[in-house]
């Protein structure tokens, strides 16, 4: 095959129309008499609703009609109708179905007015009478009711704790060096940029058209064609832009949910977009509480790893994640017990936000291993070398490829590690403390089923299609390069059309297994079309009846056989000979189970930081990050630098900003608007370095691609913390790492 | 198909205030004078993206807190959602749709070739904040450019990519 684009630094082809305004997000389709709807939010996180006063509300000129629990049409009845693809086990939330409140911010009423500014005026005037019951917002105060997550479709993908092994608290009383501690983390919204928004236009009697902000077009459609006993094929979604998601997307939210039910009974075209506020009214990272108790024997060899963690979920959900495994999937030790619980709580139900899990449970990891380091006397990343596995032992399995030492090796050269002082407080700049520190990140590899279709047209352009998603991740630029190096064409011919749902079947995007799934989509349609294009150059040229696939190269958009008798044949002519004017294929993508299963499969990352500690006020300023990643084949080495860049800022975020603060006596998070939940502005970030290693991985897929969505984030913080440790002799276990806990 | 009043509450039972009128006001934007017709409560940012269709415009917060709807006003950055549509007539007002003459504009060029954006949406923002900045005069070095800057959030983490953008185009200006 052609490798003439996928490696390659090529400019995002989505850039121009984001540059110039052009690419649309879902609030942005002004279609004709559109009527604009906006959400009233509960004030209490836990129990009734005695009354809604609409009066005044209802009075202003050109509100059109108000829902609450009370006037909505019906719904579908069973809960599985309202199960999406990310749904965890458990009941989901269903917006306006009774008078019951369930978690602080849920959406009781709905305006809909002709303009925006007058439904926002008129949800303004309505208030709302309760009947209030105590509630509990507070994981910590909580955790006598930490009990197992019940198990669902999703602990497929997020398997459960392995089975104990050996007697880890008695190797842990017995290990002469012994580290951890007690780590907890707050709640943490998403906030892309864009604002959750649906634009529903209303085509015909149970007919719609759908701009969503999702993850994945086809999530929506199957949600609403379910939820409102509407017809697959008469539920058209489209999301061809979405401005960040990070996770938030992977579910439909209720602005969709009540967005279409107002044009199904109004019969006309409506939208619903959250305002910054709403934004924390949905899914979140959950608080996690998490405790470690780490042994080794006296040369640094881990003895015992126990990891246990407490995470928050609803009353009506439990939403998992992978949080303890990762302990024994990167460090061997004789002895382990890894425990995960959930505690329910009256808040909505906690989402995957990147590197869900992965980035909560490594931050306690690597810190307990710092601390072990320091404890023997030995170099971080000498103690890692040594408790280096090449195989994960909570399955037993071996990786399909690790390439972690090279990454420890190119990041520590570039980073400069070797001049490190390891003595705690040894380092100064003027008067700030300077600190090294480093981390290791881990990310699953995964692959879903996912199809794609590839249409070549007698004018010598390729289209390729699958409902998938582009958030930012690259995805139409990639694929692109997949697609153009399949067939043997100039990229210049090549488009890739995503996020709607009239287009082959992707699930939702996500987990960092897009490039990876509807990568071998994306082959196995240019496969399918190759076939196709001989199949018809045998049935218009005698001379190509006996030649196989095989002897055939697929080049300059040409079929050219290897027997130089056999003339090349332009795919121009073989499409112009084809009814209309055209040769498609659709495809499946599968992954190949049979080779995968006898492998872990997963992305690392060595991490390096270097902070300045202002002792005086605490303030932390991470003015150095040299990544180094190992994640199987990079396809395009511009946008995967962006996305690690991305999750890097995301790392020092966590590390030192992000929180969403809970008043507790009353369930409601404190700092919901962008000017207080602190986020890192541009002044915030230095220099950052990314470093791609060399990995040859053929079992994880044929194009050998990991996936990088997460691994950017996983193992900043740590690496961050252990800076901090190394700068201030401090060792912090709370995120974010506030300026009081180093003053 | 107004909702009949479903509840009384003698708190709540004063009347709203009657809406101030609609108006017709011309905004000049991108070089074009463009008749609308809004309320005085209408922000720039709202008259653009759903009165102008000039959707290239984006709104984060709505507060002022995140400058996805900077666009220029008489050549000066400014966040439109934090300005009304009547106060801006006589302005000379241009937004991501009107910064390219002939081709793109040299900061749209510079966002592409240093991918200065992933999920786009803070872009447009970016990219007038960043122009208004260089008409400012302010920014000197790197170090200046990332303060001055940082009124612009980006959620996808760009933001060294941007600062690499708008210093190939503040170099490029010098040497004119
Ligand atoms: S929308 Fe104006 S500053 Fe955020
Ligand atoms: S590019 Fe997504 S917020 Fe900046």
């Amino acid at each position: 095959m052609q490798q003439k684009y996928i490696g390659k630094a090529i400019s995002r082809v989505d850039g121009p129309a984001k540059v110039t305004g052009t690419a649309k997000y879902a609030a942005e389709y002004n279609v004709p008499d559109l009527h604009y709807g906006y959400v009233v939010n509960s004030t209490i996180a836990n129990g009734e609703i005695e009354k809604i006063n609409l009066t005044k509300a209802a009075m202003v000129d050109g509100v059109v009609k108000i829902y609450t629990h009370e006037n909505r049409p019906s719904t579908a009845w069973l809960s599985l109708n309202y199960a999406d693809m990310d749904a965890p086990p458990g009941k989901p939330f269903v917006p306006m179905h009774n008078n019951k409140v369930v978690y602080n911010g849920q959406p009781i009423a709905m305006v809909v007015a002709k303009s925006f500014e007058v439904a926002r005026y008129a949800a303004s005037l309505i208030t709302v009478e309760y009947k209030a019951d105590k509630s509990d917002t507070d994981l910590v105060a909580n955790l006598q009711n930490a009990r197992d997550p019940k198990k669902g479709l999703a602990s497929f993908l997020k398997p459960p704790p392995p089975k104990p092994k050996g007697n880890a608290a008695k190797a842990y009383e017995a290990a002469p060096l012994k580290a951890g501690g007690s780590f907890y983390h707050g709640v943490e919204h998403h906030n892309p940029m864009e604002p959750f928004a649906t634009t529903v236009v209303y085509e015909d009697k149970d007919k719609l058209k759908i701009y969503d902000k999702t993850q994945g077009s086809v999530n929506t459609q199957m949600y609403v064609a379910n939820v409102f006993g509407l017809k697959f094929k008469d539920v058209r979604v489209l999301s061809p832009f979405v401005g960040g998601a990070f996770g938030s997307g992977l579910r439909p939210q209720y602005q969709l949910f009540l967005s279409v039910m107002a044009a199904l009974d109004m019969q006309c075209n409506v939208r619903l977009t959250l305002n910054r506020h709403q934004m924390f009214t949905f899914g979140h990272r959950p608080a996690t509480l998490q405790n470690t108790f780490y042994g080794a024997d006296a040369d640094g060899k881990l003895q015992s790893i126990q990891h246990e963690s407490v995470a928050e979920t609803s009353t009506y959900e439990d939403y998992t994640e992978i949080v303890v495994n990762w302990a024994n999937m990167i460090y061997p030790s004789p002895n382990v017990n890894l425990q995960y619980k959930l505690a329910p709580l009256n808040m909505a139900s906690p989402m995957d936000m990147r590197a869900p899990g992965g980035a909560t449970g490594m931050h306690p990891v690597e810190i307990t291993i710092d601390e072990l380091a320091h404890q023997a006397g030995m170099d971080p990343v000498e103690f890692r070398l040594l408790n280096y596995t090449d195989e994960d032992e909570t399955t037993g399995k071996p990786y399909s490829s690790k390439e972690l030492k090279e990454c420890f090796k190119q990041a520590a050269e570039k980073f400069g590690w070797a001049k490190r002082n390891p003595q705690p407080r040894s380092m100064r700049r003027g008067h700030k403390l300077v600190g090294w520190g480093m981390a290791t990140g881990i990310w699953e590899a995964m692959q879903v089923p996912t199809r794609a279709e590839a249409i070549l047209t007698a004018d010598g352009k390729l289209t390729v299609r699958s409902a998938t998603a582009d958030f930012g991740t690259g995805t139409y630029t990639v694929m692109a390069q997949i697609a153009a190096d399949a067939m043997g064409m100039s990229l210049d011919n090549v488009t890739f059309e995503l996020g709607d749902s009239d287009m082959p079947f992707a699930p939702i995007s996500g987990g960092s297994f897009t490039a990876a799934s509807c990568g071998t989509a994306v082959q196995a349609a240019c496969l399918g079309l190759k076939k196709k294009l001989l199949k018809k150059a045998q049935s218009t040229n005698a001379e190509y009846k006996s030649v196989n696939l095989d002897d055939i190269a697929f080049v300059d958009g040409q079929l050219q056989p290897t027997n130089s008798a056999v003339k090349p044949i332009a795919y121009t002519d073989l499409a112009a000979a084809s009814k209309n004017k055209q040769i498609a294929s659709k495809n499946m993508g599968w992954p190949q189970m049979m080779k995968q299963r006898k492998y872990t499969r997963a992305a690392h990352s060595a991490i390096f930081a270097e902070v300045e500690v202002d002792e005086d006020f605490g303030v932390v300023k991470v003015t150095r990050l040299v990544s180094a990643i190992a994640a199987g084949k990079i396809l395009n080495p511009k946008t995967a630098r962006s996305q690690i860049l991305g999750g890097m800022v995301w790392g020092i975020s966590k590390a030192l900003r992000e929180e969403s603060v809970m008043d507790h006596r009353i369930g409601r998070f404190m700092n919901t608007n962008l000017g207080e939940y602190h986020t890192p502005v541009n002044a915030d970030i230095h220099q950052l370095d990314v470093i791609f290693v060399e990995e040859d991985d053929q079992i994880v897929n044929d194009l050998g691609i990991k996936g990088i969505g997460e691994i950017g984030l996983v193992g900043v913080p740590p690496a961050i913390a252990n800076a901090i440790f190394h700068a201030t002799g401090k060792r912090v276990r709370n995120l974010p790492i506030k300026l009081n806990d180093l003053m | 198909m107004k909702s009949e009043p479903q509840v009384i509450n003698n708190e709540h039972d004063k009347l709203p205030a009657a809406l101030a009128p609609e108006l017709d006001i011309v905004l000049r934007v991108n070089g074009h004078d463009r008749t609308i017709t809004v309320r005085p409560w209408v922000t720039l940012l709202d008259a653009l993206r759903g009165r102008l269709d000039l959707t290239g415009t984006k709104k984060g917060c709505d507060h002022g807190q995140c400058g996805a709807c900077t666009v220029l006003v008489n050549g000066k950055r400014i966040n439109s959602c934090l300005t009304l549509a009547v106060m801006q007539t006589g302005n000379d007002i241009t937004t991501i749709e009107g910064i390219a003459q002939d081709g793109m504009h040299p900061m749209q060029q510079a966002f592409i070739d240093h991918d200065a954006f992933q999920c786009g949406y803070c872009t447009p923002g970016q990219i007038c904040s960043a122009i208004g900045m260089l008409n400012e005069g302010h920014a000197h070095t790197r170090g200046d450019v990332q303060e001055l800057m940082s009124g612009n959030l980006c959620r996808c983490g760009a933001y060294t990519n941007i600062v690499d953008a708008i210093m190939e185009v503040k170099e490029a200006q010098g040497n004119e």
